[in-house]
C-alpha cells in the first residue's frame, strides 16, 4: 500500500531533523519502500510503500510522530470519457503503468504509481489526473 | 480476372458485398491465395485515428440584420479566417483562443460544435453602405449555420516518422514528450489498418473517392499540401460535412509544450478490382517502414537513428544503438479499428456506395524544402573572434586578473593541447574568493560541462541554448573542439540591431 507523508520541520512539535522513516523501520522491523522524497529546509513530502498487513502499523507511529499519513488508493485516475486510448503516455511513465491489453485498449496498474505527474503533462487529452 | 466497379457497387446495392477491414485482409490472401481474396473479397475498409494538426472548417453563418461584412472573427474568443465575402469564416483546428487561462483553440471548438454545445461568434468590421454594422455578437449551435464544411489540408499520412530525442533535456514536441537520452520513442499512424499504406500507388484514392471523416460522410478532394508520396509521405486534402461528424471521431488535444492539435478519424474503402489491390491491401505491420528521427536536432533535417517497421513500434519497444528503448503510440489504434469497422457496417448495409478517381494523384511527386531568399545568420557572422582564455591549471588569481583587465564575464578554459574542457565566470571566481580559500586552480572551480555552439550553427539556436540554460555566453569550437571565438548575448544583440538598420 502506498502511503503519502507530509511533515513540517517549523515547529516544535514537528518531527524536525528527526530521522522518522529510519526509526519506524527499526522500531516495527517493516521494511519500507521510499519512492520518492522532496525536502527542503521547512518541509518535507514522501511517497512510501509498504505491505498492506503492515499498513495500519506504520500509518500509526508515523502519525504519533506528527506525520500527515495519506493513504494512496489510485494515485493516477483515468477519464474514460476523455481518454482515446491513443498510449501516449506508455513511454513516459518509469514505473510501467500503462499498457496496452489485446485489443489496444490502455490498461493502468496505478498500484505502481509513484506520483512523479509525467504522463498527466504528457496526456494529449487531459484524461489523466492525480487523486484528489 | 478483374473485378469492375460496378459490379462492387451492385452488390453494396443488393447486400451482397463482402467488406473485411484492412487488418483482416493479409490473413485472407494468405489462405485463399490472391485470386481466390480477389474472388471472395470486394471491399476493403482502413482507417486511422490520430493527431492531425491540419483541420479546420469553413462556416457560412448567415445574414444578420442589419447586415455586417465580417473583417474579423472569433468562435469562443479562437480568432477565424474571415477573408472570404461577408459571413464565412475558415476556422483552423491550431489556432490558440486569445485570452483563455489554459490552453484552447479551434479543435476546441470544432469539438464543442460536434457535441451539440453552444458557441460565441463575435466579429467586427468597419462597416460599408451595403454591409453597414460594425461588430455583432451572438451564439451558435452548428446546426444555426448554413455550412459547416470541414477542409483538411492535408491529412491521412502514408506513414510518419518515429520520433526519439538524443538530447540531455526532455523535449516538448508536436510528437508529444521525448525523454531525454532517447529514454523513449514516440510514432504515429495505424500500420496495416492506414488508409494510404494500402494504396501506395494511389489507384484507387485519388480525387472524389467517398471516405468516412469524422464520423460523417466525407470525400477526398485531391493530395494534400506537402504531399511526397515519392519519398513515402503522401497524404490527402478531406473535406467532410461537420453536421453529419461525431465526437467520438473528432477530439481536441494539447500538445504539452507544444500546442492545440485535433485527432481526426478518417476511413477509406478500397475496391478491390484486380489482383494488384489484392497485393497492396495484404500489406502488415511488419512492411511497412519508418525511421526513427532524433529530434534533439534542432533542424529540418535530421538524423534518423533506426529503421524500423510498424510490427516493432507496436510490440512496445525498439532497439536504438543496441539498447531497448520503449514506446508510445499518439494515434490510437483501437480507435482507427473502430474507424474501419464503422465503415464496414456502412458498405454493408448500402449506406456508402464507392466511386474511382475522377482525377489521380501523382504516387512519384515530392514536397520541396522552402526557397529562403534572406541568408539565415550563422553565429559565425557575429560570433567574437577576440577570445581571452585560460589553461586549467592557472591559479584562480590569474583568472580573476584577466578577467578584469578584459572586461568579460567568461573565460574558456583550455587543456594543455588547446581544446575546450571548461568554463569559468566571474560568478565562480567570486563564489572561490568566499568560500574558505583551498581551491587554488582554474580547474577546480570551472564548469566542466560546457555548453557550447558551432560558427555554423543558426544564430537562433545558439539564442535558444543560452534561453534554456540560462546563460549569457557561449564558446565557439571548431570539429576539433578548438575555440574560435565566443557568442554572448550582447552579440546577439548587434544582430538585432544590424536587421532594424536595415
Amino acid at each position: 500500500m502506498k502511503l503519502l507523508l507530509a511533515f513540517s520541520r517549523k515547529g516544535k512539535t514537528d518531527p524536525g531533523r528527526e530521522p522518522v522513516i529510519a526509526r519506524v523501520v527499526k522500531e516495527t522491523g517493516v521494511l519500507i519502500n521510499v519512492e520518492k522524497a522532496n525536502i527542503d529546509s521547512m518541509a518535507g513530502e514522501m511517497l512510501i510503500d509498504v505491505p498492506d498487513k503492515d499498513a495500519d502499523l506504520v500509518r500509526r507511529r508515523l502519525e504519533e510522530m506528527a506525520v500527515t499519513v495519506r493513504v494512496m488508493e489510485n494515485a493516477v485516475v483515468r477519464d474514460e470519457e476523455e481518454c482515446v486510448d491513443c498510449g501516449a503516455c506508455i513511454s513516459v511513465c518509469p514505473q510501467e503503468v500503462f499498457s496496452f491489453d489485446e485489443d489496444w485498449r490502455l490498461r493502468v496498474n496505478s498500484e505502481r504509481c509513484v506520483l512523479c505527474g509525467k504522463c498527466i503533462r504528457a496526456c494529449p487529452h487531459g484524461a489523466l489526473s492525480q487523486q484528489g | 480476372m478483374e473485378k469492375s466497379l460496378d459490379l462492387i457497387n451492385a452488390r453494396i446495392r443488393d447486400g451482397t458485398a463482402r467488406v473485411v477491414t484492412a487488418e483482416e485482409m493479409p490473413g485472407i490472401v494468405d489462405e485463399l491465395g490472391e485470386e481466390g481474396a480477389l474472388a471472395e473479397v470486394d471491399v476493403v475498409t482502413t482507417g486511422t485515428f490520430g493527431a492531425m494538426c491540419s483541420t479546420g472548417a469553413f462556416f457560412n453563418f448567415g445574414h444578420a440584420d442589419p447586415p455586417i461584412r465580417m473583417e474579423r472573427v472569433w468562435l469562443n474568443d479562437v480568432e477565424a479566417y474571415a477573408g472570404i465575402a461577408a459571413v464565412d469564416a475558415y476556422l483552423g483546428a491550431t489556432q490558440e483562443a486569445e485570452s483563455k487561462d489554459s490552453l484552447y483553440g479551434g479543435a476546441h471548438v470544432l469539438e464543442e460544435l460536434v457535441a451539440g454545445g453552444t458557441v460565441e461568434l463575435r466579429a467586427t468590421s468597419r462597416g460599408t453602405d451595403c454591409y453597414p454594422r460594425r461588430s455583432i455578437t451572438t451564439e451558435l449551435l452548428l446546426e444555426d449555420m448554413n455550412q459547416a464544411v470541414m477542409v483538411n489540408p492535408r491529412n491521412a499520412f502514408q506513414r510518419y516518422n518515429a520520433a526519439s530525442n538524443a538530447t540531455d533535456r526532455t523535449l516538448s514536441t508536436y510528437m508529444g514528450t521525448l525523454l531525454p537520452r532517447c529514454g523513449n520513442v514516440s510514432y504515429s499512424g495505424a500500420g496495416t489498418l492506414s488508409p494510404l499504406a494500402n494504396d501506395p500507388g494511389f489507384r484507387v484514392i485519388g480525387s472524389g473517392v467517398p471516405i468516412f471523416l469524422a464520423g460523417g460522410e466525407g470525400m477526398i478532394v485531391g493530395e494534400g499540401t506537402q504531399h511526397s508520396a515519392g519519398g513515402g509521405f503522401g497524404n490527402l486534402m478531406v473535406s467532410g460535412d461537420m453536421k453529419q461528424m461525431r465526437q467520438e471521431f473528432l477530439r481536441a488535444a494539447v500538445m504539452n509544450g507544444y500546442g492545440v492539435t485535433m485527432y481526426v478519424g478518417v476511413g477509406i474503402p478500397i475496391p478491390v478490382l484486380d489482383t494488384g489491390i489484392v497485393r497492396s491491401t495484404a500489406v502488415r505491420d511488419e512492411d511497412i517502414l519508418t525511421d526513427i528521427i532524433d529530434f534533439g536536432t534542432p533542424r529540418r533535417d535530421r538524423p534518423s537513428l533506426a529503421k524500423v517497421s510498424y510490427a516493432d513500434l507496436k510490440s512496445g519497444s525498439v532497439e536504438i544503438g543496441g539498447e531497448t528503448v520503449r514506446t508510445s503510440s499518439l494515434s490510437s489504434y483501437r480507435r482507427a479499428r473502430a474507424v474501419a469497422t464503422e465503415l464496414k457496417d456502412w458498405i454493408e448495409r448500402g449506406k456508402m456506395e464507392l466511386a474511382l478517381p475522377t482525377r489521380r494523384i501523382d504516387p512519384a511527386k515530392r514536397a520541396r524544402p522552402m526557397r529562403e531568399t534572406a541568408v539565415t545568420p550563422r553565429v559565425r557572422d557575429i560570433m567574437n573572434r577576440q577570445v581571452i582564455s585560460i589553461t586549467e591549471d592557472e591559479e584562480i588569481r590569474v583568472a580573476a586578473k584577466r578577467l578584469l583587465k578584459d572586461e568579460t564575464n567568461h573565460l574558456p578554459v583550455l587543456d594543455g593541447s588547446g581544446a575546450l574542457v571548461g568554463i569559468i565566470t566571474t560568478y565562480d571566481v567570486s563564489k572561490a574568493v568566499v568560500t574558505d580559500g583551498k581551491l587554488q586552480q582554474v580547474k577546480d572551480i570551472m564548469t566542466r560541462k560546457v555548453i557550447k555552439t558551432t560558427p555554423d550553427e543558426p544564430v537562433d539556436i545558439a539564442a535558444r541554448k543560452l534561453e534554456q540554460n540560462n546563460i549569457s555566453a557561449l564558446p565557439v569550437v571548431d570539429a576539433t573542439n578548438r575555440v574560435v571565438g565566443i557568442l554572448s548575448a550582447i552579440d546577439l544583440g548587434k544582430l538585432f540591431g544590424g536587421r532594424r538598420r536595415r
